[in-house]
This record gives C-alpha cells, structure tokens and sequence, in this order.
C-alpha cells in the first residue's frame, strides 16, 4: 500500500487537469463528480495508508518514496521523493477528509455561480499542493507545495473577480505571505549552504552534529524558517491579509484559511523540531509569539460585526494556541489542537456558510438573529462547534486538547507565568466571543428571514464534523479522567515528547477546573451581555476608554494603519518620484541627445544663400590651409 | 610694359573694390566695365592680346550688357538703393573682410613659395592660339558650344512669363 | 624687356579674387552677388593667362577662353533666374528665397 503513497497526491492533481481541459464543457453535475470524487478517493486512499500505517508500520515506522530525481545541479539533487511517518499520516487524513467534506458542502453551496468549474478546480489544485507540502521529504518539494498553496489561496480569494476589492484582498494576501516565503527561501539557501543537503531527515542529524546547542547558525536558520511559518499562519506581524481574505467563497475560507493552509507554519515547525531544540531564543519567540497573538486575535474577535471575520481572528487566535505550543516543547499538544480545530472551524465556517448564502450574502450579525427555528440542523452543529472552539468542559474535543496547552505553556521552565496567565485569559476571550456569535446569530428576534433550505449535501458535512468535534477529544485524555494517550503515542515516533509533562499531576487536576470554570464564565458573560440584556452592553461601549478600546480591538490593533504608514506609504512614494523611470534616462536621454543634434544641424539649413555662400569660404579656407601647412 | 602692368593692374584693383561697396547698381555695373578694361590692359602688358580683345569684347561687352539690361527691365530705383544703404553697414562688413584676408593670405603664401619664374612680355600670337584650340583643344570647344546651347535654352525657357496654354480645337498636345 | 615676376601677376588675380569673395559674402543683392562671381571668374581667368604666359604657351589664353564661355553660359542662365525671382518675389533680396530651409 505504501508505494501507492503517491496517489494520495496525485488524485487531486488529476482532477485539476481534468477540470481545466474540460471542466467547462461538463455539466454542474460532472464538475461535482469530478471536483469531490477525486477528494474523496483521496481520502479513501488516506484512510487505507492509515490503516496499514498503525496495523504493519513500516521500519523505524518512517517510509519514503521516491517518485523520480527532479533536477540536478553540481551537488544539489532533490527528487520528488514523500515521506511517510506519523505526523504525515495524521496531516494526510485531516486534509483529505476534512477536505472532502467541504467539497461536498460546496458542490450545493456554489451551485449558483458562474464558475463552477473553475472553483473545483482550484480547490483541487490547493488540495494536491498541500498535500504535497505535508508529504514532502525534503524542503524544495515542500516549498512548491508551499508557494502552490499560496497561488491558490490567491485565486480563491479572489474567485469573484469582477469585485475590485476582492482582488485586492487577494494580493494582500499574497503579498504579505510573500515576505515571510522569502525569509524561507533565504532560510533554504543557508541549509544547504551550511549542511549540504535540503532533504528534512539528513537536515536533523547533520543540524544535530555540527551545530551546537545555541550556536548562530542554528539560530539563523530556524528563524528564517520560522519567517516563513508566520506569514503562512498569520500570526503576528504578518497576520493582516486573513481577516481581509474572508472577501472568498466560505468554502475557500472553511478549508484553507481555517482547516489546513494556515497550519502549513504549525506542520513546518513540527517537521524540523530539532532546529528549533537547537534554537532555544527561537523556540522562545516562537512560544511568546502565540502567545501575544492568541490574545490580540482573541480581544480583536470580540468586538467584529461580520461573522466570518469574527471566525476569521478566532482562526489566527487558536493558531497562536498552536504556536504556543511549540514553542514551550509541546508538540504532540500542538498536533492534537490543530486536528480538533479542523474539524470545529471547519464547522463553524460551514454553518455560517449556510447562514450567509440563505440571507443573500448578509454577513453583518446585528442583522441576523433567531435563526435557529429556521435553521434547526444548522443551528445545532453550530452550536457544538462553538462549544468545542471554547473547550466547553467535558464534553468537547476543544477542552481536551485547548487545556494541555495552557497547562505546558504554565509549567514552561521560562516565563511560565506570563505565558500561562495568556493562554488563560485567552480561553476567556475565546468563548466568550464564541458564544457572542451564537447568541447574535441564532437568539433573539429574526431581522432576516431564509429563503433557501439546504440539502443533505450540506447537512452531511456539517453532522459529520459535529459529531467527530466531540468524540476526537477522548483519544487524549489527560491523567485525572483516564490517560488515554492514544494520540500522544501515535505520534511518539515521529515527535519528541514535551518536557515537564507528567511531573505535579494534582497541579494538572485543579489547573483543568480552573480552566473549565473560567469557560463556562465567559459563556455567561456572552449570554448576559448579548441575549439577555444587551443594553449593558452599549453602555459599556459608550464610555470614551471603553470606545477606544472597542475601535482598536475592531481594527485588529491597528496593524493596517501601521504598515500603511511605515511600508506603503514610502514606498509609494518612491514609486511616484521614479513614475518616469529613472533607469529608462539612459535611453530616452540618448533618444534627447539626438534630438538636439538634429535641432542643432538642422538650425544650420537656414535657406538663406548668404549663409551658404559663407559655409563655402570658410570651408574653402579650411581645406587650402590643412593642405598647405601640413 | 612694367609700368603698363602695374598702373592698370592698381586701377583695377581700386575699381574692384569700388563695384563691391556701391549701393546703386548701375554705378557698381560701370566700376566693374572699368576693372575689365584694366584687367584687359593687364593682359595686353603680358603679351596675350587675344584674350585682351576677348575680355573687352565678350566680357565687357555682352556680358556686363546684359547686366545693364536687366536692371533697366527690372529698374529698383530709389528703393533699392536705400534699402541697400541699409543693408551695407560697417558690422556685416566685418567677417567676410577677415575671411576675404585670411584667403588672400594663403594664396599669396603658396604663390610665393614657387621659384621665381617670370611672365615675359613676349607675345603669343592669335595664330598659336588658334592652333592649339582647334588642336589638342578640340574636344573642349564642342563642349564649350554645347554648354553656350545649353545655356541659351536654359535662358530662353527660364526667362518666360507663365502662361496657361489652353489646346484649340482638334489640337493635339 | 624686362618681365614682371610671376608672384606679382598671380598676386593681382588673387587680390581680385578675394575682393569677389568678400563681396559675395556681403552684399544682400542678388545682381550684386552675381557681379562679385564675375569679378570671381575674371581673377582666375587672369591667373591662368599669366601661368601661360609665363611658359610662353597658349594654353594659359584656350583656358581663359574656356572660363569665358562658362561665365557667358552662367550669366545668362543665372539672369534669366533673377528675373523669375523678382516675378515672383518683387524684390531682388536674396533672403526672399528661402522656403527651402529646416
């Protein structure tokens, strides 16, 4: 089975042809078959990999397939070559199957857009180039995955084009990806520049001999690989262009700027963990990175109107969860939170699809309210993704891999406190600006009503991952409510285990109380001041400190403001004072050169005969003066 | 002879410079008449009275008349000569003289570099003349009579008034 | 009988010579301008009678013959255009002429 690795890959690539050749001469109905079959028999062949992977795993429980040598220069010889290992499996699995779920939901959701074709097939091409990404052995196939996630991201984005503003979302996206895919690029340069090859494994036991502990290179290069990840998982300071990207399709959003293309920073600093161990400053910025994020994406979700940026910031805020994770060490917890947040963000973004699209495109909550008479099935899978994004206790997959993370984060060897105190603030925010969404959207009096039921196409994706939402949390259940360590032991052979894990296991028991008595606080918090008196909460936002803050919450901290004033402008600026192109004097000044010779001879054909007559002489004079003196 | 050469040859020169600074026309026509004449005598003192005979004859007397008979039929009068009064101040005299100086003196440096030969005043007779034009020459007086046909056509055709010919009846162009 | 050098003779056309010039360069009149070519002419023609004579040959004057019939040739085409000039001009200014010109 593992030599049909490159299937999995494969099959969506495939379907990308397909549709571009003769996508537009289908039908609605074979664009669907072509688009989602080739996800799902992706998926199918995800699942069987899986399945052989824990039944009969391969030695050393690694196995890579070389599909064939790609280029070769001097000593520099990539192949296309897929590695398989834990961490592989559970990425494959978790992109194909969330990724056929939401191209289920998408074959009734797009239904109505002109573009049909055109969108499966982009969707395709972004689900091969990731899975190339999270299949890749060595770094330059992984960073054509990479820039093919990003290219696709930028035509989904701006799918509808013929909105200006839509393409402008989509090249800010690019663009601010772009400075943190150069800093990888550089980062790769220097790998091979300092270890001799680019493939990930021989990178981890070369990088283990020859760099110490601490040393620059080792530094340089895990710094410039983490550039990378943050511009691709929008954490801060490249974390602008994802609010703006919720301007696509909520398919795009539920698959790539929720499930699986922003966790391509996540996947990457898994991948080369022991640069990171070597790096112990950069894994520490990598730690309070999540952690400022987490809480200014957290305080930004819950002031915004339009409930896909809401989901939006909830996105960069549980990534920063993520990134907190590895960087204080743990990094199965970090795996685990981005497998559970797949299947609820996805949900969620799924369930405000179906609210959009019946509203007629309305995303502003304040005009939405009491939708769940309307929308029953809807309203309940929202309702559980919500709780599991708030790690509601208990029941949630969210709490059983949202808490592991703050206690790691709490029991940090440096600055456990500060970090510990961010992510418990932070899963205060969380659900209370989950459950703000739920209150507004689904509670209250109806301002819009539905015009359109869905289907069992849309219904069966969202059931699904509901149901996966809460049953994911018990293959990890910490010490005190069973240590089941299914998932923790799965990836044990791919990753190192946290540090400081099993140490002061009743600290463990009350921090989980803690944690789940400050959960059910801010859901209380959502429900007094958006369901049950919401005039309180236009009070507080009347007074001038709380108005403030409500105005930079809601412009995501003024980060747009800031780059506008330190990049933009300048470089506008430039670009004015150079519009006519200081290079180009060269050649339109040779161009003037001439001109003014011609003006010059030209002067000289006066007609008048005089003027002639003079040439003449003097020319006379000249010539008999050169001949007789020389 | 010497004398002869140099007296005409001095009232040519003053009657050169007199045609070039005149402002009316026939007086600078009658100057010239009277530097051909002294350029004539300059060549009967060189012992070349055929083309001393030719100058006044041909170059005095056909030439300079047509001159004559041009400005009587065009007649400027007294505009033009005020107008030439204008035109001839002592600025634009200025560079042609510096020019006019420079090349004299070149020439009179290559001319004095030569040994020195002299012109005798012995004669050259009309006969040897003859002999050698219609001689070695031959070809170069067919030429000078196609050139003077030439010239006469030329003349004749640029010297018509602009008609417009209208074809008779039954004519054919 | 004493003969005059040869320097002197060729000296005389070449003052005459640049007299003609000068009046070329200056004079603003077109019959004036032709007039100071037949001052021009006539120097070069001395020029060669005085070579000519200096050898004792007749080239000198067949050559001075040549340039007269030039000179006839020229003057009666060159008066011919003077007279179209003024036709069409009513002036005898050489400036007038000059739509030729860039």
């Amino acid at each position: 089975m593992f030599d049909l690795l490159w299937l999995i890959p494969a099959l969506p690539l495939a379907g990308f042809v397909i549709l571009v050749f003769i996508g537009p001469r289908l039908s609605n109905l074979g664009v669907a078959i072509v688009g989602v079959g080739s996800i799902g028999l992706s998926a199918v062949a995800a699942i069987l990999t899986g399945i052989e992977f824990v039944i009969s795993p391969p030695p050393a429980h690694a196995y890579t397939l070389i599909v064939r040598p790609w280029m070769q220069v001097g000593s520099f010889a990539p192949e296309i070559a897929l590695y398989l290992d834990a961490l592989s499996v559970v990425m494959i699995l978790i992109v194909t199957f969330v990724g056929f779920l939401i191209h289920l939901y998408s074959a009734e959701n797009m239904i109505e857009e002109e573009g049909y074709s055109r969108f499966f097939a982009y969707m395709n091409l972004f689900v091969a180039s990731m899975l190339v990404l999270v299949l890749a052995d060595n770094l330059v196939f992984l960073y054509l995955g990479w820039e093919g996630v990003g290219l696709c991201s930028y035509l989904l984005i701006g799918f509808w084009y013929k909105e200006a503003a839509n393409g402008q979302a989509a090249i800010k996206a690019f663009i601010v990806t772009r400075i943190g895919d150069t800093a990888m690029a550089i980062g790769l340069f220097f790998l091979f520049n300092s270890l001799g090859t680019l493939q990930i494994q021989e990178i981890m036991h070369r990088a283990v001999e020859q760099w110490p502990v601490g040393s620059g290179a080792a530094i340089l290069a895990a710094a410039l690989l983490l550039g990378g990840a943050l511009g691709k998982s929008a954490q801060v300071p490249l974390q602008t262009w994802l609010p703006d990207a919720m301007a696509g399709p909520t398919p795009v959003s539920a698959l790539i700027h929720a499930a699986t293309m922003v966790t391509a920073g996540v996947y990457l600093i898994a991948r080369t963990n022991i640069l990171f161990t070597l790096a112990p400053p950069v894994q520490f910025a990598v730690g309070i990175i999540g952690c400022a994020t987490l809480l200014i994406a957290g305080f930004s979700a819950m002031v915004q109107a339009d409930i896909k940026r809401v989901l939006a910031y909830s996105t960069i805020s549980q990534i920063g969860y993520m990134f907190l994770a590895l960087g204080v060490g743990a990094w199965s917890s970090a795996i685990f939170h981005f497998v559970t947040h797949a299947f609820f963000k996805a949900l969620l973004f799924l369930g405000a699809g179906v609210v959009i699209t019946g509203l007629h495109h309305e995303r502003d909550m304040f005009k939405m309210g009491g939708l769940r008479k309307q929308l029953p099935l809807t309203f309940w899978t929202f309702l559980v993704g919500a709780a599991s994004l708030a790690a509601l206790p208990l029941v949630t997959g969210g709490f059983y891999s949202k808490d592991p993370i703050v206690w790691h984060a709490w029991m940090a060897p440096r600055g456990g406190l500060w970090l510990g105190m961010g992510g418990l603030i932070g899963v205060l925010v969380t659900s209370i600006y989950s459950f703000r969404m739920v209150f507004l959207t689904f509670f209250g009096e109806p301002k819009a009503y539905i015009s359109k039921r869905p289907t069992v196409l849309i219904h069966l994706p969202l059931v699904v991952l509901a149901i996966l939402s809460v049953i994911i949390g018990f293959i990890e259940l910490p010490h005190t409510l069973g240590n089941v360590r299914i998932f923790s032991n799965f990836l044990s052979t791919a990753l190192p285990a946290a540090a400081a894990a099993d140490a002061a296991a009743q600290g463990e028991t009350i921090f989980e109380i803690l944690c789940a008595v400050i959960t059910l606080v801010g859901i209380y918090v959502a429900y007094i001041l958006f369901l049950q008196r919401p005039k309180y909460a236009d009070d507080l936002v009347a007074h001038a400190t709380a108005a403030t803050a409500h105005r930079l919450w809601f412009s995501g901290w003024g980060f747009d403001r800031l780059y506008d004033k330190l990049f933009v402008g300048p470089f506008v600026w430039v670009a004015r004072i150079n519009s006519s192109d200081v290079v180009d004097l060269i050649y339109s000044g040779l161009a003037g050169l001439a001109q003014a010779f011609h003006r010059m001879l030209s002067s000289t054909q006066s007609g008048i005969i005089r003027h002639y007559a003079m040439g003449i002489a003097i020319g006379a004079v000249l010539a008999i003066a050169i001949m007789v003196f020389t | 002879m010497n004398s002869l050469f140099y007296v005409s040859a001095l009232i040519a020169v003053i009657s050169t410079i007199m045609v070039v600074t005149r402002v009316n026309p026939v007086h600078a026509l009658l100057y010239l008449i009277l530097s051909l004449f002294s350029v004539a005598l300059v060549f009967f003192a060189l012992g070349a009275p055929f083309v001393a005979a030719l100058e006044v004859i041909v170059y005095a007397g056909a030439i300079m008349v047509l001159f004559v008979f041009v400005i009587m039929m065009i007649n400027p009068g007294r505009r033009a000569i005020n107008q030439e009064k204008q035109w001839l101040n002592p600025k634009t005299w200025v560079g042609p003289s510096v020019l006019a100086a420079i090349l004299l003196a070149e020439l009179i440096y290559v001319m004095v570099r030569g040994g020195g030969q002299l012109a005798s005043t012995a004669e050259v007779t009309p006969k040897e003349v003859a002999i050698v034009l219609f001689g070695p020459y031959i070809l170069g007086v067919e030429l000078a009579s196609m050139l003077l046909l030439a010239g006469l056509i030329g003349a004749y055709h640029l010297g018509r008034r602009s008609q417009v010919t209208t074809p008779q009846e039954g004519e054919h162009l | 009988m004493p003969a005059v050098p040869l320097e002197h003779g060729l000296i005389l056309a070449g003052i005459l010579f640049a007299i003609g010039t000068a009046g070329v360069l200056v004079r603003r009149n077109i019959i004036f301008m032709l007039m100071s070519v037949e001052i021009m002419l006539n120097a070069a023609g001395l020029a060669f009678v005085v070579a000519g004579s200096a050898r004792q040959q007749a080239d000198g004057q067949v050559m001075f013959i040549f340039i007269l019939a030039m000179a006839a040739a020229e003057v009666a085409v060159g008066l011919a255009l003077v007279l179209q000039l003024y036709h069409r001009f009513a002036t005898l200014d050489a400036d007038a002429a000059r739509t030729m010109r860039g």
